[in-house]
């Protein structure tokens, strides 16, 4: 039994070890182990498409957790008082953004705002006082941070509200027994409670975005994340190079997680007490 | 203001974006599927069911995935289950909480990177040479359904240790003891009492993978090398290749319709088998 668990464990470490040994690989060829140095570290950071497309990744990352966990968790303290067909609506809502595969949201979205864009694009022109200088709607950040934040907003109003049901609802009553008023009650017995879930909801939702591929590939438009960069340079060709970047992605995705996992733990330890 | 407006105040933002990110593009993909391609590509309004009735132009990609999806599914499954059940049950209470983040962790971590990972171990100078090197002939495993099945085991097997896990753990353990001092041997006791309570488990767990691979692209595309495609890769080269967008939305409308015939039929069958106690939830 115990030989079995170390084996699947090996299984799940096995690879990503080796891409982080070989990213180390002095020589130029990708699969054969020649010697220790950091060039490739230095050439993937002196590479300006990777900077850019490191950039870009986080700021879709960034503005996509931050709006989806304000609304997430406005959302999830809002529907602790709906219930009947509303309630079931918002859950039909949440369930389909996590069901539907990311492919099927990508496509969606890119035909969806392509078409409103072909429609929108000669009004604006239209009513643009100089044709010339009229903005042009297209796929870039804004859907990035919109596709994103979609299934984000799914995912922090699931924990969020994972968290509040949790709640000793005694020191709410307790709070307002006491005379605070409802915002007062909300900042001082509630915000401390379910912080823990919003801040890890947050973290999980920068993860998510910062390391999807499929949804961008669709509706990135001419701006180019991260895994799109790398997934293109997987395909022409494996290098030392990529295993650099990938080792130092693996290495900002497992941070991010490892707080995220630290602080939901917190917070259910505090919760028992 | 009220509680009552404050409530819908609230809602709006999140009740906004679901509609207009969510609902609104997946009535385009249905609407869209329907239509005919436009002359430059794209799409040109109409009204037929000639995009459905062209399906079996991408039968291979249906083929392929209506086999790997559930291979990969049960693969998941019986690689988890041993691991679920030593974490569950031969554990100590604090070692536990480390060996369960170790499993989640990669699932957190990019698919991309660790498929690609799986290039190297299975390419040529990987596996197959070591293979050669103890002179057992030569073989190829990238670019094979095999590769592509690793991929899959690697990729989804923590959404399955998961579920299976929870199910294990909240198991009642007198029941385990009250079977062991009716002089059940362990065996009988396992096949009898533990893995039918653990059931839901194995249940939610293989949905959850099957709905993930059923639109599964990356792995198929790194390690079946083009020779091995799933439905998401002919839609990735319908909408960006030939842009081919009222035949790609049929691929899309069909590729979500079997998916919910056999969710539904697959979570009809366990709660008949588990005889109504089991409740499959997802979250």
């Amino acid at each position: 039994m115990r030989i079995y668990a170390c084996a699947v464990y090996l299984f799940l470490y096995i690879p990503i070890a080796i891409i982080a040994l070989f990213s180390f690989n002095a020589g130029k060829a990708a699969t054969q182990f020649t010697g220790f140095s950091v060039q490739w570290y230095g050439k993937a950071l002196s590479n300006r498409f990777v900077v850019e497309a490191f950039q870009n990744s986080l700021t879709v990352a960034l503005s996509s957790a931050i709006l989806a966990t304000v609304f997430g968790t406005l959302a999830a303290l809002a529907l602790q008082s709906v219930t009947g067909k509303w309630r079931a609506f918002f859950d039909a809502l949440i369930y389909i953004a996590v069901m539907v595969p990311g492919i099927v949201i990508g496509i969606a979205t890119l035909i969806a705002l392509v078409t409103v864009f072909n429609w929108l694009n000669p009004i604006l022109a239209a009513l643009w006082p100089l044709a010339e200088t009229a903005p042009q709607l297209q796929l870039g950040y804004g859907s990035l941070i919109a596709a994103h934040g979609l299934f984000s907003l799914a995912l922090v109003i699931i924990i969020v509200r994972a968290r509040i049901s949790g709640m000793d609802r005694s020191l709410i009553e307790a709070s307002a027994d006491l005379g605070a008023t409802p915002f007062g009650t909300f900042a001082q017995v509630t915000l401390p409670q379910i912080f823990p879930a919003i801040l890890a909801g947050f973290l999980l939702a920068v993860t998510f975005s910062f390391d999807d591929f499929i949804i961008a590939f669709f509706v990135a438009g001419s701006k180019t994340t991260l895994p799109i960069y790398i997934f293109s340079s997987i395909r022409r060709g494996v290098t030392p190079e990529v295993n650099a970047i990938g080792s130092m992605v693996l290495t900002l995705s497992l941070s991010l997680l490892i707080t995220a996992q630290a602080i939901l733990q917190r917070g259910r330890a505090s919760a028992k007490t | 203001m009220t509680p009552r407006y404050r409530t819908a105040l609230f809602l709006l933002p999140a009740t906004a974006w679901f509609i207009t990110m969510l609902v609104l593009p997946l009535i385009v993909v249905f609407v869209f599927s329907f239509g005919t391609r436009g002359p430059a590509g794209g799409y040109a309004p109409g009204f037929s069911f000639e995009n459905f009735l062209n399906l079996g132009a991408r039968w291979a990609a249906f083929k392929n995935t209506m086999v790997l999806a559930p291979v990969g599914t049960i693969a998941c499954a019986v690689i988890a289950y041993p691991l679920a059940y030593f974490l569950a049950l031969r554990v100590s209470a604090k070692r536990r909480t480390l060996l369960l983040i170790l499993v989640i962790v990669p699932f957190w971590t990019s698919i991309l990177i660790r498929s690609y990972a799986w290039i190297f171990i299975l390419g040529g100078k990987g596996i197959p040479a070591l293979i050669a090197w103890m002179g057992l002939g030569s073989i190829q495993l990238i670019n094979t359904p095999f590769a592509v099945l690793v991929g899959i085991v690697y990729g989804y097997l923590p959404l399955m240790v998961f579920p299976i896990y929870v199910s294990l753990e909240q198991l009642d353990k007198r029941l385990l003891e009250a079977s062991a001092d009716l002089g059940c041997p362990p065996g009988r006791t396992f096949l009898s009492v533990t893995l039918p309570l653990s059931m839901p488990g194995v249940a939610t767990g293989s949905m959850l993978v099957f709905i993930l691979l059923m639109g599964e692209f990356l792995i198929p595309a790194m390690l079946g090398g083009g020779k091995v495609f799933f439905v998401g890769n002919a839609l990735v080269d319908l909408f960006l290749q030939s842009r081919n967008w009222a035949f790609g939305s049929a691929v899309a409308v069909a590729l979500v319709l079997i998916m919910l015939v056999t969710v539904t039929a697959y979570m009809r069958a366990t709660r008949r088998w588990a005889g109504g106690r089991a409740d499959v939830s997802l979250m």
